[in-house]
């Protein structure tokens, strides 16, 4: 790992209002990552991964807002940039792409059009270079003949052709950093497989940093550097795959690591997470797994929530870590 | 290719509804309360008089047999003659029907130009000042009776500012109609490069086509902007912004594209509606269209011109939908396939 990371998030903390009050959907939220790393971001559905991500780029929906935090990126504060920067940065520097692709593209518009749309924003191409360049794209995420895909619409695609046009669009301009948000959800084991296998190369031979999110450890085990453990809007664990898996700190981290299929293991062996992700309406308890948790004792409740460093690069938030 | 299948389908769908109107024009007709026959005789005609006057009707046929006759004559391109104005239907129809597709588009046009740009602007701004004047317009549009905003555009800018002329047809009494190209006379004065002509035509045109555009604002605003945030709040948009693209062409190419298409189906609708509303705009603005016609020829129990208006309205509103499958067909490639 370099000195200086690609990107830091600090101290992040971000609320909806809703009808019902206040969502602290994320609290201090810390991570960071380096030039050509790979990160997974794990946590189960609601533990805020998407709100991060959409935070980053700007993208949070208007009932959303930035409590505290930065989340500097190549020196310029993301968080605080303006609009025209944060244009620039979009889709060139760093990128997103989103779970259900069909959706996420322009359902009338040819998808070689759009990937062209990014081309001519950022990338100083004549015209008829930019068709080329499209093609190229195409080509370069796997997609069959793709001349004839340049002219296709979102509805005349495969769920996986659609996410690798994503990808192409997302990649054309060769960003720093790809945030990938559930990238395989919806589709089916194979495909799952070949996407994932796409953004790894993609990033290993273009050094990309990519940032991978996902509920499903099993996906990220072993493809990412490092691995960031989210739980009801705070980053509980963050480590070194191998040492994640291998020593995970945090009851959480365990108890998901427990609950995931691995090869070799009997399904009796796994056993689900009790209870919910607590309600992030209003007043939260410090650590806001103590209701889930078999190891909750008095010391749980005094704020702050601790954040140890454990090992080099392995911190765990948790006042009685394993 | 795919598009002329799909309005060979339409067109081919729309048959049975054209025969539809047919019969009912014919029957309804029949249904209307007044003696035609009587009504031309005058009220000192002799008992035989009438029967004549009856008789060349062709009144005094079983009903079956008008139907034929009816039908018969249609197919020829014979709608009748009208009682009122001794002249073919057909050609009553063709003279006036450029007067009626002049205030309808202008006012459409109106409306469109105005609401597309509200809608937009309101969704955009949800809240701002131009969204709650959006609303106003809305309301006003919808709950104000189409002749009582008439009524009170002639109160307002003829009677107390005197801004407009007098509510009497399509051109002043000093005036000459222009030679006819389109038939619409604006045009048609600019064709012939007569600007005062063309001024003089505008001027008439005005109250009347702000009438039916307010009408024809209400819905079409609405609809813009409930289809603007909904395809604003969509996961595409997201993708566009994420990829950085200028909040212009996320405006523009990616939203109000995908916004428009429920615009248009809605714009197919609006436009039949102010065909219909014509009638009465037609009528408070003394505009020789085909509606204050029928309405003429209705009061006067003159059935043929009528039943002509009728099937002219018909026809019209089968290629109206048959337009805005193509336009539709041309937008949304969705539609292209499944055809
Ligand atoms: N627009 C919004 N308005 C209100 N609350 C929101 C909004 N978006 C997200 N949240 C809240 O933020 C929290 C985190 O949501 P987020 O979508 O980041 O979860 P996630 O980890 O991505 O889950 P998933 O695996 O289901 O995608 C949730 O509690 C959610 O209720
Ligand atoms: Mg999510």
């Amino acid at each position: 790992m370099s000195a200086v990371p690609l990107m830091s998030v600090e101290d992040l903390s971000v609320e909806f209002r809703t009808r019902h009050g206040v969502v602290r959907a994320l609290e201090r939220v810390g991570f960071s990552i380096a030039r050509g790393e790979t990160v997974g971001i794990v946590g189960e559905s609601g533990s805020g991964k998407s709100v991060t991500a959409f935070t980053v780029l700007g993208l949070l929906p208007p009932a959303g807002r930035v409590t505290s935090g930065r989340a500097v990126f190549g020196g310029l504060d993301l968080l605080t940039a303006s609009a025209g920067q944060l244009l620039e940065y979009r889709g060139r520097e760093l990128s997103m792409i989103f779970q259900s692709p069909r959706t996420a593209l322009n359902p009338i518009r040819p998808v070689g059009k759009q990937i062209a749309d990014v081309l001519e924003r950022h990338a100083n191409l004549p015209r008829a270079r930019r068709r080329d360049r499209v093609l190229e794209l195409l080509a370069r995420v796997q997609i069959p003949d793709p001349e004839r895909r340049y002219h296709a619409y979102p509805f005349e695609l495969s769920g996986g052709m659609c996410q690798r046009v994503m990808i192409a669009l997302a990649v054309a301009c060769s960003p720093a950093l790809l945030i990938a948000d559930e990238p395989t959800t919806g589709l089916d084991v194979t495909t799952q497989a070949g996407i994932l296998d796409l953004l790894g190369d993609l990033s290993r031979t273009a050094g990309m940093a990519t940032i991978m999110i996902t509920h499903d450890l099993a996906v990220v085990a072993e493809r990412c550097d490092r691995i960031v453990v989210m739980h009801a809007g705070h980053v509980v664990e963050q480590a070194p795959a191998r040492t994640l898996f291998a020593r995970p700190r945090h009851p959480y981290t365990a108890r998901l690591l427990a609950s995931t299929p691995r090869a070799g293991a009997k399904l009796a062996d796994l056993t689900p997470i009790p209870g919910a992700v607590p309600d992030l309406r209003g007043e939260t308890t410090p650590c806001r797994y103590r209701t889930r948790c078999e190891r909750a004792a008095a010391v749980c409740d005094r704020p702050p929530l601790p954040r140890e460093v454990v090992a080099p690069g392995h911190v765990v938030a948790c006042a009685r870590p394993l | 290719m795919a598009l002329l299948r799909l309005a060979g389908r339409r067109l081919a769908l729309a048959v049975p509804g054209l025969l539809g109107v047919i019969v009912v024009t014919f029957l309804l007709n029949r249904a209307l309360p007044g003696d035609p026959a009587a009504f031309f005789a005058g009220p000192a005609a002799t008992r035989q008089a009438i029967e004549e006057i009856r008789a060349r009707l062709g009144l005094d046929k079983s009903v079956p047999e008008q139907f034929v006759y009816y039908v018969r004559d249609l197919a020829r391109g014979d709608l009748g003659t009208s009682l009122t104005t001794g002249q073919p239907v057909l050609r009553d129809l063709a003279t006036r029907l450029p007067a009626s597709l002049e205030l309808t588009l202008a006012g459409l046009a109106l409306a469109v130009t105005v609401a597309l740009p509200l809608g937009v602007l309101s969704a955009t701004r949800p809240g701002s000042w131009v969204d709650h004047l959006a609303r106003v317009v809305t309301t006003a549009g919808v709950s104000l009776p189409i002749f009582f905003t008439g009524l009170l555009l002639v109160y307002v800018f003829y009677f107390l500012l005197g801004w407009a002329p007098a509510p009497l047809g399509r051109l002043d009494a000093f005036s000459t109609a222009p030679r006819q190209v389109t038939g619409f006379f604006v045009v048609d004065a600019v064709l012939a490069h007569d600007g005062a002509l063309a001024w003089a035509a505008l001027r008439q045109l005005a109250l009347p086509a702000v009438t039916l555009g307010l009408f024809a604002m209400a819905p079409i605003a609405r609809m813009t902007r409930a289809s603007m945030l909904g395809v604003l709040g969509s996961e595409f948009i997201r993708t566009a912004r994420a990829a950085g693209l200028a909040p212009r062409t996320v405006l523009v190419t990616y939203a109000l594209r995908n916004a428009l298409l429920p615009v248009i189906t809605l714009l197919g609708m609006v436009f039949s509606f102010l065909l219909g509303a014509n009638v009465l705009v037609e009528k408070v603005f003394a505009w020789p269209g085909v509606g204050s016609y029928a309405l003429e020829a209705l009061i006067a129990s003159d059935y043929a011109p009528v039943q002509g208006f009728v099937l002219l309205m018909a026809t019209l509103y089968v290629f109206l939908n048959l337009t805005i499958d193509i336009v539709y067909g041309l937008v949304d490639p969705r539609v292209r396939i499944e055809a």
